[in-house]
């Protein structure tokens, strides 16, 4: 058995992002990227699941900048076997992403396919579910839970509005982890260390056969209002007329 | 609980200008003499550069030495330094004065001290330096003999109360042949060291300041690619030593900063507030205008001088940068003092390698090595300016004119210090400042600067201010300095508050951005900072 896990470099989520001076995107000039938390949480996942099952290999892939590699050392360092890069300095975008991860996926063959389900700078929520119905693979995204019943079932507990709802997925599977899946461990030196030796892999999104170009135009980036402070109503009928006339809710 | 160990030659720790010097010397000269040395360079932050914090106006003269091809290598010194202006600052006029010998600025360079952090970090994993950011080093290492033997890192994952938490991780001991100690100003493990090995004896008391620093993008119309403004008075009384920058580089940025020596006397003074007050100057008032402040910091700077530099190498170890302090008040620049420093500590290193790698030894050779060097000569020239300011700004700035030209710098007499703590006067002797709001445009409330930093700890860890005893800030802080940490520290950590058992010091410890004040400041010592896990503090960008 074999699993893939998609992680993507994206802003640091310590970093207050602010839009470039000229509205055309997010400033990442000497700012702080890291791993994209809920992949984080997706890499964490394949490591145990290798760690329980013995005959497990886990690859790591990202798609970006070369500086994507450090990102791929960071899983590696943790625990992943080897890493894959879809070099490009293309802003790519969720289908994009997915049409080069089902080329990975179609090199590979894995069982399993596990990334976050969404990265937190463009929060878009769609590569997993994407990935999916691309492969016809099953999908269960927003996993908090995830449990292997053999050689050919999963068993996903998926964060639902009214509560858990749990899919038995036959595998292979595209399974997208939300944040209460598992805590990730801390990286430890030596491993940061052994990760500098493991196997790199990258490929050009021309030796892939696929096409990144963006298909969405962002034409500005601006920060949000900022919000004003409330103020105190005197009583319910200064509550209702404000309601109704001043911020025309009700 | 065992720990697993690491073995280098030489292990780094700080990942600043001096740091990441000495170990790209190391590794230059085992590539000259095609031999094999191992360095590893530790950094508490989570990334290279995310603890730097500085002006910067940068003299190129070590990096020189370090890369004479620094331009090709595209070091991000892309600013050459201009129009240079000193300042005297009444509340509403300025006054030019001409710039001091020490601060003229030909051929030097504004720029990010934290981005050419970054990329001297690139050029050591070059030369296959080992760099570790995001592992802080929390506790030095001794062999039978006593001697350093490298240092261990910081155990991750402890809950609030010491205990291990669910992804526990224990800390890494690194062993070294040698330990270069480059953590900047007032180092935690220096601090520990400069005890066991002595090594202040003969060296005047270290004293320091505070810099606090804003960095802002600016309406196109008021930038001028290279100015370099500097200015003394205003704010401050004419009995405390502060002044502030002001530098225009890049695309439209602006640093701006105020320091202020930490000996200052009033319990009530706010390092944090006088620089906010300081920006309604109109000098620097219509500079910002129309702009927007991005970034937020603040950091101690070593202010001692050449007096103060202690014994820099003992068995086992060596100090290099502003941890020893190599700063150099008067021309208000450290990092080339820093990174020669690094360098000459590197050299002395490594030319007794064979040695040290029998035995823990003393490199005393790096002493005399950096006694012959330009940078002793230069912190010798200017050690008494700094002290005459104890007589106020104005016999200073006199004092300071004769010294220069008169003396140039070989006056026969070197002035002392006296430790900052002791200089507090107690609240019943001083007047509370009453400082200006915040308009939220041109000046801030702390808190809001402090989310500028990006700081950060991982929640549910130890506290990292620890307290020798607790009640001492109730008891001594509060009752006689009007609990004066709520002032100095420029990160909002320090809060007293009122419940049942009466007056309790909270310690917000998650907001902390490393600036080592309060292990300075206190009046009885009894703070005592220690690294938090590793990763935590600020994220500065181009900073």
């Amino acid at each position: 058995m074999k699993i893939l896990v998609a992680v993507k470099r994206a802003i640091d989520y310590n970093v207050k992002a602010r839009p470039k001076s000229d509205g055309s995107g997010v400033e990442l000039a000497n700012v702080k990227m890291s791993m994209n938390p809920f992949d984080e949480i997706a890499v964490e996942e394949a490591i145990r699941i290798q760690e329980a099952e013995a005959t497990t290999e886990t690859v790591a892939v990202s798609i970006g900048v070369k500086q994507c590699q450090e990102t791929l050392r960071t899983a590696m360092a943790m625990g992943v076997d080897r890493g894959i890069l879809v070099e490009t300095e293309e802003d790519v975008q969720p289908l994009a992403v997915a049409q080069a991860l089902k080329a990975i996926v179609d090199k590979e063959q894995p069982d399993l396919v596990l990334l976050g389900k969404q990265a937190i700078d463009d929060d878009s929520n769609q590569v997993g579910q994407m990935l999916s119905a691309l492969l016809g693979w099953s999908q269960g995204t927003f996993a908090c839970g995830v449990e292997l019943k053999g050689n050919s079932l999963v068993s996903v507990r998926r964060e639902v509005d009214g509560g858990i709802q749990t899919l038995d997925l036959k595998m292979p599977a595209v399974i997208t982890s939300d944040l209460r899946l598992n805590e990730p461990r801390y990286v430890k030196l030596p491993n940061i260390m052994k990760a500098k030796k493991k196997q790199l892999d990258t490929f050009t999104p021309d030796e892939l056969g696929v096409d990144l170009a963006s298909r969405i135009k962002v034409l500005t980036v601006s920060e949000p209002p900022v919000r004003e402070g409330g103020v105190k109503v005197e009583d319910v009928n200064q509550l209702i007329d404000k309601l109704r006339n001043q911020a025309k809710v009700i | 609980m065992e720990r697993e160990s690491m073995e280098f030659d030489v292990v780094i720790v700080g990942g600043g200008p001096s740091g990441l010097a000495a170990a790209i010397r190391l590794k230059q000269l085992a590539a000259a003499s095609n031999s094999d040395v191992s360095v590893c360079v530790l950094e508490k932050a989570s990334e290279i550069g995310g603890h730097i914090l500085s002006g910067a106006v940068i003299e190129p003269r070590a990096l020189e030495e370090l890369f004479p091809d620094w331009k090709d290598r595209g070091a991000p010194l892309k600013t050459p330094a201009a129009d240079d202006r000193f300042l005297l600052l009444s509340e509403k006029r300025s006054f030019r004065l001409p710039t001091p010998p020490q601060m003229h600025n030909k051929g030097n360079y504004i720029a990010s001290l934290g981005n050419v952090c970054r990329w001297l970090a690139e050029q050591a994993e070059e030369l296959e330096v080992e760099v570790y950011p995001g592992f802080a080093a929390a506790e030095v290492l001794y062999d039978e003999s006593g001697a350093v033997k490298g240092v261990a890192t910081g155990d991750m994952g402890l809950t609030a109360d010491g205990t291990q938490g669910p992804s526990f991780e224990r800390g890494i001991e690194l062993h070294a042949h040698q330990t270069i100690f480059a953590e900047g100003c007032r180092g935690s493990l220096t601090k520990e060291v400069s005890e066991r090995f002595e090594l202040r004896v003969d060296a005047e008391p270290q004293v320091y300041g505070i810099g606090i620093k804003e960095l802002w993008e600016i309406d196109s119309a008021n930038f001028v690619s290279g100015q370099i403004t500097h200015t003394a008075g205003w704010p401050m009384k004419s009995d405390t030593y502060g002044g502030s920058w002001m530098y225009h580089f890049e695309d439209n940025l602006v640093s701006i900063g105020f320091v202020v020596g930490l000996n200052y006397s009033n319990p009530f003074l706010s390092p944090f507030e006088e620089m906010q007050r300081f920006k309604t100057h109109p000098v620097i008032r219509d500079v910002l205008k129309g702009g927007r402040r991005i970034s937020y910091g603040a950091r101690a700077i070593s202010a001692g001088g050449f007096q103060s530099i202690p014994k820099l190498a003992f068995p086992g170890g060596m100090l290099v940068g502003d941890t020893a302090g190599f700063l150099n008040l008067p021309k208000i620049k450290g990092s080339h003092t820093a990174m020669k420093s690094g360098i000459t500590a590197a050299e002395s290193v490594y030319s007794s390698l064979e040695d040290c790698r029998t035995k823990k030894k003393e490199v005393t050779d790096y002493g005399n090595n950096l006694k012959k060097t330009w940078l002793w000569e230069e912190l010798y020239r200017v050690r008494n300016i700094k002290p005459a300011f104890h007589w106020g700004l104005f016999p200073a700035m006199l004092y300071s004119a004769v010294d220069t030209y008169l003396f140039r710098g070989k006056a026969p007499w070197t002035f002392k210090h006296r430790p900052d703590h002791t200089s507090l006067k107690l609240a019943a002797d001083c007047k509370p400042i009453d400082y200006p709001k915040p308009d939220g445009v041109l000046t801030f409330d702390k808190l809001s600067s402090v989310f500028l930093s990006n700081t950060n700890h991982q929640e549910g860890q130890p506290v990292h201010l620890t307290l020798k005893d607790s009640t001492v800030p109730a008891r001594v802080n509060h009752q006689l300095y009007a609990g004066l940490e709520e002032r100095y520290c420029p990160a909002g950590v320090y809060e007293y508050v009122q419940d049942d058992d009466g007056t309790r010091l909270q310690i917000n410890a998650q907001n902390c951005v490393h600036c080592k004040t309060c292990d300075i400041k206190d009046p009885t010592q009894n703070i005592h900072w220690v690294t938090p896990e590793g990763g935590g503090g600020p994220n500065y960008p181009n900073m």
